[in-house]
């Protein structure tokens, strides 16, 4: 029911949106819940274990009530508050965890069961037998149980990530957050003001009381003006901070355009992550209900909801209200109620010295025993001090068993927060947030003119830990009543009283639970799920521990309170994981080559973040090997062109990069000439190999070394570490050129003959020997030419600077075409290498040393060098070490597979047996075999031993012949051609 | 978490790469013998409190720090260039 006259909603903009399909009338400005109180909706939901009715309990993040699901489809978000759900033209939402309908659930026939459905229950019924829980119970009860769903589908939504900087975030815009924004503002901090609401004031927008002389509404309202004048202060409404974390930084999830009929390219949700100098929490305090027989029903809410629906939204939740009040506050809703001409049907307060009531009766000293009304709320049954019952026709009970601080960010770095007598609640401890001050509600101070008071302290105390100077601020004139209450937790009676409304944990399970000898905190939340739904206990948690303490007979303090984590709120995964999504998973490195490897027809395949060219397909070709095998023939009989610029580019300068190289790699590079080229190898100081590649010395103090294209980011990493850690007094400068430089590999018997055609100067085997290194002009454009060779052929590496990479690897490859050749990919350059017997990742995997791979005599004796010692070490030499060998098939079976193992000829394939594995195998077009390299325990004593190779995965068992892993041309007469 | 990196000011964790125990500046001699350099190389203290780690500043200036941080406060009480730490060895 509307009252006309109140409300913060804009009643000249009319709206309709839809709720289980029907249209509902609402204003700009409201809420789903608020415009189906308004339309008296009272059932909106069905709980999640009994499917009893459920209605709006609340007005804010916390709501335990009024779940629903917003939109339809793909993109459709479940369990959203209806209390922070903005209307818009065209809104659709559903109720959710009901079956047909919201009206008539079929699964409420749970409630009937309930007395069998307590705490524990499917511990201890579904135990047996075993295989049962998996196949039928749990999915059974997965069905039964449970709130809304995803669609299953792709989210098509768009999300965001975004950071952001300040000297000062104010955690929540209510009175206290309000005034320590204006402090730091007007002295010019840079200032961040986050409050989930869509308007900022807090409880004022929802009160009647007057703040400097205006209403709370004006007073909040014109503060936020001057705010949102200031240059230095952002305001970010709809923005939840969820969590507090190290060095004062904070998540807040943003809700950027759930609100908008038309979203105009927004993200949904934007997550942000907020490092703050220095902070201050003002996040208000959310009142607690009370437990009494049958507290769930629809009509049933927190005293200050009412008012909140009244004094905001001009809404009367009810046409006959009850208050049921231990406490003076919610004296405030009946007064407001009556005030706005709305029949209040009594306050009913535990106290007997209750203040009098003005224009409602006043029921001092009774208690609310019991509710009836079966999808809403019809009476409630209240028992005087002297035990006599009576009963009160009304459709909504606003009740208040006082106020809990929300001290949840003070917990999020280990903080435990300490009980209040005064206020019977927990209270925040100081500094368990470095950086973090408390103000307002949140500490416990509860009065108007506490909080404002509070939040000028704060800003003073934070900003002038920073050097800033506040200017001596009034506190505005406001409301300092007492906080007077009386606890009461649980009314005592038969039936079930509900504690967590979400998870239907009632009063009787927590007993049960200690009388079960689940008597710690942490056990009892466990086994009755109490403080697990989506509110995580906000409305909950308190009382349900004053209920576990009375019934294992300690006090609340001594009984504690679980461990508050972030997030405050419900995040969706989709905004903490925004831009991560499908594409955006990884980044993409693309090669200059890489749009020409594509008109090719080239399938692409992911080398780390790089895309590489698998083959290049010609007319005629039905599959990978035809290709493959055209381009390794390619490069034996004629030229053939790869781009290999992914490999790490390193360039290294200055007088001492040769004495720095020998203690990289294990071999000596000082000594190498100038405009020479030479491999390396490279340990880690465990003298396990780390990378291998060529180094060229382009200059007396000019270095470039290259690395694998898997460890160019960790060999960079490493030789800063050396420099920098080890070695800081050599005088080298180092950076990756990686992506600077287009390098193609040119490799063939005619490759220096395509080189000739686009060199300025043509070049010889005197000029530019095996090894050789230098600039070069091609074409015109200074680059560098290497002869070194992956594939065992005669070969250069050209490069040039990235802007002509794409040019030239057309030009190279038409050229290498018109002689016979063409372009290679990864799988032609991995059979060329297999059978060079060259080494990739494959063989250098994290396990192996200098000496299995055959290279103990590139360890130089001469000097020290990163791994040398431990490389040395008993065990890592001898013939109990498997050694790289190559392996050709010789029996019926002619395949070989990778990670296959291998055993001596007739043993049994079984572990223990064990005597190597193939690492990397490929059909050789040139010996028309499979070849295969691999590690096998004393292998280079077993040259021409035969073996069998088996692959127990695939089913493979293969006999083969072990020999030296250099298949062809093991004198090199073809890379020095 | 928060790093202060001595060249660049205070940065987000997420540019920093993590190695470990700041005792990797202390290389041994290579004829320390075996147990000093197993202990290098391999055996690491646990503490619950502060520790001096390495950090690469590799989403940055490619600068590596020791950071002195308490494991359980999750305080950082000092960041230094590691070039800087090593020539003061010397």
């Amino acid at each position: 029911m509307r009252i006309n006259g109140k409300g913060l909603v804009d009643r000249s903009t009319p709206l309709t949106f839809t709720f289980d399909g029907h249209s509902v009338d609402a204003y700009a400005g409201d809420t789903v819940a608020s415009a189906l109180l308004a339309a008296e909706v009272k059932l909106v939901a069905r709980s999640f274990k009994y499917h009893r009715p459920r209605g709006v309990m609340g007005a804010g993040s916390e709501e335990a009530g009024a779940l629903i699901t917003v939109g339809n489809g793909a993109g459709q978000d479940p369990n959203v508050r209806a209390t922070m759900q903005e209307v818009y033209s065209g809104l659709e939402t559903r109720s959710q965890n009901r079956w047909p309908s919201l009206n008539f659930d079929v699964l409420s026939l749970n409630d009937l069961a309930s007395p069998f459905l307590s705490a524990g229950f499917y511990y201890k019924t579904f135990m047996w037998p075993k295989a049962f829980w998996e196949k039928l119970y749990e999915p059974v009860i997965r069905r039964a149980a449970g709130i809304g769903g995803l669609s299953g589908e792709h989210n098509p939504d768009s999300y965001e990530k975004a950071y952001a900087f300040c000297d000062f975030l104010v955690i929540g815009a209510g009175s206290a957050g309000l005034m320590a924004a204006l402090t730091a503002g007007r002295a010019g901090a840079d200032v961040i003001l986050c409050d989930e609401d869509s308007i900022m004031g807090g409880r004022l927008n929802g009160e009647t009381y007057d703040v400097g002389g205006a209403t709370g509404q004006d007073w909040a309202a014109s503060t936020v003006a001057e705010l949102a004048s200031m240059d230095n202060v952002r305001l970010m409404t709809r923005t939840t901070v969820t969590g507090a974390y190290d060095q004062g930084t904070f998540g807040a999830l943003e809700r950027v355009s759930h609100h908008l009929e038309d979203r105009g390219g927004r993200p949904v949700e934007c997550f942000w992550r907020i490092a703050a100098k220095r902070s201050v929490l003002a996040a208000g305090s959310i009142e607690r209900p009370v437990a009494f027989r049958n507290n769930d029903r629809p009509g049933i809410m927190t005293a200050s909801a009412v008012r909140t629906y009244l004094n905001r939204y001009g809404v009367a939740p009810g046409k006959a209200v009850t208050v049921f009040a231990n406490n003076d506050d919610a004296h405030r809703t009946a007064r407001d109620l009556v005030e706005a001409g709305v029949h209040v049907a009594g306050v009913i307060d535990t106290r007997r010295d209750a203040p009098d009531g003005d224009g409602y009766e006043v029921y001092k000293g009774a208690e609310i025993c019991n509710s009836e009304g079966r999808k809403a709320l019809e009476a409630v049954t209240f028992r005087y001090p002297d035990g006599r019952e009576d009963k009160l026709q009304t459709d909504c009970l606003a009740m208040s068993g006082g106020w809990n601080p929300s001290v949840h960010m003070t917990c999020h770095m280990n903080g435990r927060p300490v009980w209040n007598e005064g206020i019977q609640s927990f209270v925040p401890v100081d500094g368990t947030v470095p950086g973090m001050l408390t103000a307002g509600a949140c500490n416990g101070v509860f009065s108007t003119h506490g909080a404002l008071t509070q939040g000028i302290a704060a800003a003073q105390e934070a900003l002038s830990d920073l050097g800033v100077k506040t200017a001596k601020a009034d506190v505005p004139k406001a409301e300092d009543a007492p906080y007077r209450l009386k606890p009461l937790w649980a009314v005592e009676g038969k039936g079930r009283a509900w504690l967590d409304f979400q998870n239907d944990v009632t009063v009787k399970d927590v007993k049960l639970a200690a009388a079960e000898n689940f008597r710690s905190v942490e056990h009892m939340k466990r086994y009755t799920t109490q403080g697990m739904a989506p509110d995580q206990g906000k409305n909950s948690n308190v009382a349900a521990l004053a209920v576990l303490a009375d019934a294992t007979g300690r006090g609340i303090p001594e009984t504690g309170t679980t461990t508050f984590r972030p997030p405050y709120v419900p995040v969706s995964i989709a905004a903490m994981g925004a831009g991560s999504q499908g594409i955006g998973f990884a980044p993409q490195r693309f090669t200059t080559s890489h749009k020409a490897s594509v008109e090719a027809g080239a399938p692409m395949v992911e080398v780390g973040m790089w895309y590489r060219p698998s083959f290049f397909p010609a007319p005629g070709e039905k599959t990978w090997r035809q290709s493959c095998d055209r381009e390794v023939n390619n490069v034996r009989n004629a030229v053939g062109v790869c781009d290999v610029s992914t490999l790490g580019k390193i360039d290294l300068q200055g007088p001492d990069v040769g004495e720095f190289l020998d203690f990289v790699y294990t071999n000596m590079f000082s000594t190498l000439k100038v405009g020479r080229t030479r491999y390396g190898l490279m340990l880690r100081e465990d003298g396990t190999v780390m990378d291998d590649g060529t180094t060229a010395r382009m200059g007396e103090n000019h270095y470039v070394m290259t690395t694998t294209t898997a460890a160019a980011g960790p060999v960079m990493r490493h030789l800063e570490y050396v420099h920098q850690c080890l070695r800081p007094d050599l005088d080298v400068s180092m950076i990756s050129v990686t992506e600077q430089w287009a390098q193609f590999a040119v490799a063939g018997p005619k490759s220096r003959e395509l080189l000739n055609g686009l060199l300025a100067e043509e070049i010889n085997s005197d000029s530019w020997p095996f090894m050789a290194c230098g600039e070069a002009l091609i074409q015109g454009v200074k680059g560098r030419l290497f002869r070194i060779s992956f594939s065992g052929e005669h070969a250069y590496e050209v490069a040039v600077p990235s802007r002509y990479g794409d040019s030239l690897f057309r030009l190279l490859v038409s050229r290498a075409e018109s002689m016979g050749g063409g372009a290679y990919g990864m799988e032609a350059l991995n059979v060329l290498r297999i059978e060079k017997g060259h080494i990739t990742h494959s063989e250098i995997h994290g396990r192996t040393n200098a000496f299995d791979i055959g290279f103990a005599r590139m360890v130089s004796a001469k000097k020290d060098c990163i791994g040398k010692t431990m490389s040395e070490r008993p065990g890592l030499v001898g013939d109990t070490r498997e050694q790289l060998v190559g392996l050709k098939p010789i029996g019926v079976v002619k395949q070989l597979t990778a990670g296959a193992h291998l055993f001596e000829k007739g043993a049994d394939p079984v572990r223990v047996n064990e005597q190597g594995y193939t690492t990397s195998v490929g059909f050789s077009p040139t010996l028309e075999t499979y070849l295969g390299l691999g590690f096998l325990r004393n292998g280079r004593a077993r040259h021409g031993e035969e073996i069998q190779m088996v692959d127990h995965l695939r089913g493979i068992t293969t006999q083969c012949v072990v020999c030296d892993p250099v298949f062809i041309d093991p004198e090199g007469g073809r890379v020095r051609g | 978490m928060r790093i202060k990196c001595p060249h660049c000011g205070e940065r987000d964790r997420r540019e920093f790469y993590y190695v470990g125990d700041a005792v990797a500046l202390d290389r041994p001699d290579p004829d320390a013998g075996d147990v000093v350099w197993d202990d290098y190389v391999h055996n690491r203290d646990n503490p619950a409190g502060v520790t001096r780690d390495l950090w690469y500043h590799e989403s940055g200036c490619s600068t590596w720090i020791v950071v002195t941080r308490n494991t359980v406060t999750h305080e950082i009480l000092k960041t230094e260039l590691a070039s800087k730490v090593k020539e003061a060895m010397a």
